[in-house]
């Protein structure tokens, strides 16, 4: 579904990716662990264009999206994407943020794109929020929503950003169970994070990137049972 | 004669004066809202040569003088046979100049809202222009909405610019009780006092605005 080749990404002398070589296929929740500065996030906003890459290519569904011919718009339709820190619209109620882009980017009917969001809000648990604006919701609550504002889009593919790294600690586990939910009904995923926990049990594969590469990958048996790489154990051994 | 009394005996120049202004100050802030979002949107454009004319063009009005802007169009444009009538010469003087001071606020407001709303936006599949004008512009033109209610009182006092050019608004009918019955104060107080009324009222609805505006926060 995800294929990526020779991916560089480089910020003048700075280099973050030093070439990644990736398969992603449909149904997968590809993990990637890491220490900060590993290049995990940039790699995931690599796969949308959030960021550009200096080299290499990159291939959704087929299709060649570094292609600078390539519509990326179209692309993002299909590819979700949620932030670590949120990301809502503050001028617009919850209603509103979830329907904004069905409605102007997929031409849905206002009362299509409502009776979407409203399954979705049921789905994350906050249906009573509706009307609410952002800055009334809790840091797990806003998690939530930014989920279901992703999936309003009917996304192949949806990309975590380290979605758990700015809540309270209490707020986690309901951000986590939504994801839970959604690995369960077989959405391919790709997750940045800290949750170690969450990896292991989640995750279909675990990444584990260093220093711009993706220095070991395996089953989350393999990888935390066993791993191969000095670096890796480090990293572990650390972590958990 | 008291202040008042004279203000009484006089008042269809001042009715005048007020209409003008106010006539003055609407064209000049609505004209100069929409111009300044457009240069504003061309000073943040990727493409070079729109964000270099806007640069130009909002350098040139905000470092000369309004005066010499609008003796430039009223007068200086007749040697290529541009000649306007007084008041469409200080209404574009007017809205161009705060049209200069309106981009800039706007680029303030539109850099200030967070890099995430962009990104969230277009992670949808929004194209640039959809997100700007859905995301972005909304909440610039609230984070700068008391610096453009500032503009907008700087544009009512600043009309009085053009009775130098004959537009009869209040300035030019207190100049001309002044010069015509000989009272070299009260002309000029009672524009005061009106000018102070207009701008007082204006930065009071402004406030109630604002605060309705902040429901969302």
């Amino acid at each position: 579904m995800i294929s990526v080749k020779g991916l560089h990404k480089s910020y003048g002398s700075l280099n973050i990716l030093k070439g990644i070589d990736l398969e992603i296929e449909k149904g997968e929740v590809v993990v990637v662990i890491g220490p900060s500065g590993s290049g995990k996030s940039t790699f995931l906003r690599c796969l949308n264009l959030l960021e550009h890459p200096t080299k290499g290519e990159i291939k959704f569904e087929g299709e060649s999206i570094t292609d600078p011919k390539h519509n990326i718009n179209a692309t993002r339709q299909k590819m979700g994407m949620v932030f670590q820190q949120f990301n809502l619209f503050p001028h617009k109620t919850v209603l509103d943020n979830i329907t904004l882009a069905p409605i102007q980017v997929k031409k849905q009917s206002k009362s299509e794109a409502e009776a979407i969001a409203m399954d979705l809000l049921r789905t994350v648990g906050l249906e009573d929020k509706k009307d609410a604006y952002p800055a009334m919701l809790s840091g797990g609550q806003k998690q939530r929503i930014a989920i279901a504002r992703a999936l309003a889009m009917q996304p192949h593919v949806m990309l975590f950003d380290e979605p758990t790294s700015a809540l309270d600690p209490e707020m986690v586990g309901e951000v986590l169970d939504v994801m839970k939910k959604l690995a369960k009904e077989g959405m391919t995923m790709v997750i940045v994070t800290h949750e170690m926990g969450f990896a292991r049990e989640v995750g279909s594969r675990i990444l584990f990137m260093d220093g711009g590469v993706i220095v070991e990958q395996g089953t989350p048996e393999q990888l935390f049972g066993a791993p191969q790489h000095p670096r890796t154990q480090d990293f572990l051994s650390k972590v958990l | 004669m008291g202040l008042y009394s004279f203000f009484v005996e006089n008042i269809d120049y001042y009715i005048t004066g007020v209409k003008y202004t106010l006539l003055l100050s609407v064209v000049a802030v609505v004209l100069g809202f929409i111009l300044g979002a457009v240069f504003a949107l061309m000073r943040l454009s990727s493409i070079k040569v729109l964000s270099w004319i806007a640069a130009v063009y909002i350098e040139f009005l905000r470092g000369t003088p309004l005066l010499v802007q609008l003796l430039i169009i009223h007068y200086g444009l007749s040697i290529y046979g541009i000649n306007f009538p007084p008041l469409v010469s200080g209404s574009i003087a007017l809205f161009i100049n705060s049209s200069a001071y309106l981009a800039e606020v706007f680029r303030a407001g539109i850099q200030g809202v967070d890099r995430g709303q962009m990104e969230a936006a277009r992670s949808l599949g929004m194209t640039k222009g959809m997100a700007t004008r859905h995301i972005i512009l909304p909440q610039a033109i609230k984070a700068v909405l008391p610096a453009i209610g500032n503009e907008f009182i700087v544009i009512i006092k600043e009309s009085s610019i053009v009775s130098i050019i004959g537009v009869m608004e209040i300035m030019y009918n207190a100049e001309v009780l002044r010069g015509s019955l000989f009272e070299p104060m009260k002309p000029l107080l009672i524009a005061a006092i009106i000018y102070f009324i207009m701008t007082f009222s204006l930065s009071k609805l402004l406030g109630v605005f604002e605060r309705k505006l902040k429901t969302s926060d």
